[in-house]
């Protein structure tokens, strides 16, 4: 039982740090703003989701996982909004993205 | 298992830190504020299970919540700066 | 492991400190300490100062960038060039820094549990509190309790802040419900931000939740009054930044903020006054109850009670008057 739920939470942990990672290269490594927030929005959620996942099969069924949870609702609801945000206000103030035409 | 997921997190950090270091634009640092908000969220819940201690977690609820409420108030501010323009933000 | 953690945790800090000091965008400075509170605050925790780590977060990260931005829309959001040599005040500050370097050689021996730092008083907190107080968080116990003097100063001294926040800066008046339907009109026409107005509501009970949950969980673990003021102040700057600052200020007057403010140190001020009554000292709070330790019990409550109501107001209330200045006409435009 102990290997079966070890191997699970490491699974999970290792989706998750490969998605962090990702994500924070693409934070890094690409050309404009609006790619970089694609990179970093999309691995974010679901690597926090992968971390909350594993950490909780660790734990097991207590007041520990119950906030971990509450930590996973509250960064699924306010990353995303985040995002939006962001991206909606850098196309305000007039940031152009980088097309195929624009040099 | 803890361990690697620290150092993972920490290594994640940096990188966000150096997006938020060079920019250029002030979106992309508050992007990498808003990465570097969230991953630290899950830096103190990852240490407290590699600690043997996760009973801190009021923290994480906390800091996730401060860092929405920063990264709204950051981009609400931008939004009144009308002389926004497209000058390098060094 | 928790060596690297600390040190790796050193090292972005001290990065992001020589950033802030080479960067010109006061924008993109502020919003790099955020990342500084943030990171100063995990050290606090890998410290073990949980309670240290919730203020720092939520006055660092939290408080302070949303004003210090604000104060950046009012002002100007670029460096000044300063013309002259940096050489004299470079000399003035290394000999300074030299001296008190020398200074600290006399000082006990760094880390030493010897030292007299760590026996004067602290013994006997974590000797007798359990006994004497009897709340698990020995933080809150030191703080509400054995320094309950010191506490009631900050209080005041939170309090004395927003008396001169509101002399130097003046909240608007709402518009009066006469033009409450065009301005209704208005705001459905440019709604600015749909999708954060719908997450802020939803959040909003939850966050006022969590604040009641570390204002009361206080004597058990991590947090307080001073954290769950801030935590109740955030509730409704996260409203103000996606409603508008006229729709805050229906929801919670100023002039009600202000009466809370000042009742928050009433409350705190009057516990010492009753205990006095009672027959005991100022803040002494054996003599609440039949029974001290419950006594005790009473009064860090109560007193806890009254620090996070003159936090919480005082925040919103300080927030708003910088949103007068920052926001200036927001209600017209959406």
């Amino acid at each position: 039982m102990d290997v079966v739920t070890d191997l699970i939470s490491w699974i999970f942990l290792g989706l998750g740090i490969f998605l962090g990672l990702t994500g924070a290269f693409g934070l890094l490594r690409f050309p404009d703003f609006y790619t970089r927030v694609h990179a970093a929005s999309i691995s974010d959620t679901l690597c926090t989701a992968c971390f909350i996942f594993g950490l909780a099969f660790q734990s097991g069924f207590n007041l520990v996982t119950a906030k971990l949870f509450i930590i996973l609702i509250l960064l699924w609801l306010t990353g995303p909004a985040a995002s939006h945000a962001l991206v909606r206000a850098a196309h305000t103030a007039g940031l152009k993205p980088i097309t195929e035409n624009s040099d | 298992m803890f361990a690697t997921a620290t150092i993972a997190l920490l290594v994640i950090m940096c990188l966000a830190l150096v997006r938020a270091f060079r920019g250029p634009k002030i979106f992309d640092r508050i992007l990498a504020v808003n990465m570097f908000g969230t991953k630290t969220v899950l830096l103190i819940a990852v240490y407290g299970f590699l600690t043997g201690r996760p009973e801190f977690l009021d923290l994480g609820i906390f800091y996730a919540l401060i860092n929405f409420v920063g990264v709204i108030a950051a981009l609400k501010f931008i939004e009144r700066l009308e002389f926004y323009d497209e000058r390098e933000e060094r | 492991m928790e060596l690297l953690v600390n040190i790796s945790l050193l090292f972005m800090l001290s990065l992001t400190v020589i950033a802030v000091v080479r960067l010109k965008s006061l924008f993109a400075i502020v919003m790099l300490f955020g990342i500084y509170s943030l990171l100063s605050a995990m050290i606090f925790i890998a410290l073990d100062a949980v309670d240290v780590a919730f203020t720092e977060a939520a006055v660092g990260a939290g408080i302070s960038t949303v004003l210090m931005l604000a104060t950046l829309v009012t002002t100007g959001r670029w460096e000044k060039k300063s013309s002259r040599s940096s050489f004299l005040p470079l000399l003035i500050v290394s000999i300074t820094g030299a001296a008190l370097v020398w200074g600290t050689l006399d000082m006990p021996e760094y880390g030493n549990p010897d030292n007299p730092a760590h026996h004067h008083v602290a013994d006997r907190y974590i000797e007798q509190s359990p006994e004497e107080i009897g709340i698990p968080n020995m933080v809150t116990s030191v703080l509400a309790s054995y320094r309950g003097f010191d506490t009631l100063g900050e209080v005041i001294v939170v309090f004395t802040a927003l008396i001169g926040v509101l002399s130097l800066l003046q909240v608007r008046t709402p518009p009066s419900v006469a033009e409450t339907p065009l301005r209704n009109e208005n705001r459905k026409l440019s709604r600015p931000y749909p999708v954060l107005q719908v997450v802020a509501l939803v959040m909003m009970p939850f966050i006022i939740l969590f604040a009641l949950y570390v204002q009361f969980h206080g004597d058990f673990g991590p947090g307080g009054g001073f954290q769950a003021g801030v935590i109740f102040a955030v509730a409704f700057i996260l409203y103000t930044l996606t409603y508008g600052l006229d729709d805050a200020l229906a929801l919670t007057p100023v002039s009600v903020l202000k009466a809370l403010a000042a009742g928050g140190v009433l409350i705190y001020g009057g516990t010492g006054v009753v205990s006095m009554l009672l027959g005991g000292n100022f803040l002494d709070y054996n003599v609440l109850s039949s029974n001290p330790v419950s006594g005790q019990h009473i009064g860090i409550i109560v007193i806890e009670l009254g620090v996070g109501i003159t936090v919480a107001s005082v925040l919103i209330c300080a927030f708003y008057a910088f949103m007068t200045r920052a926001l200036p006409d927001q209600g017209q435009k959406g």
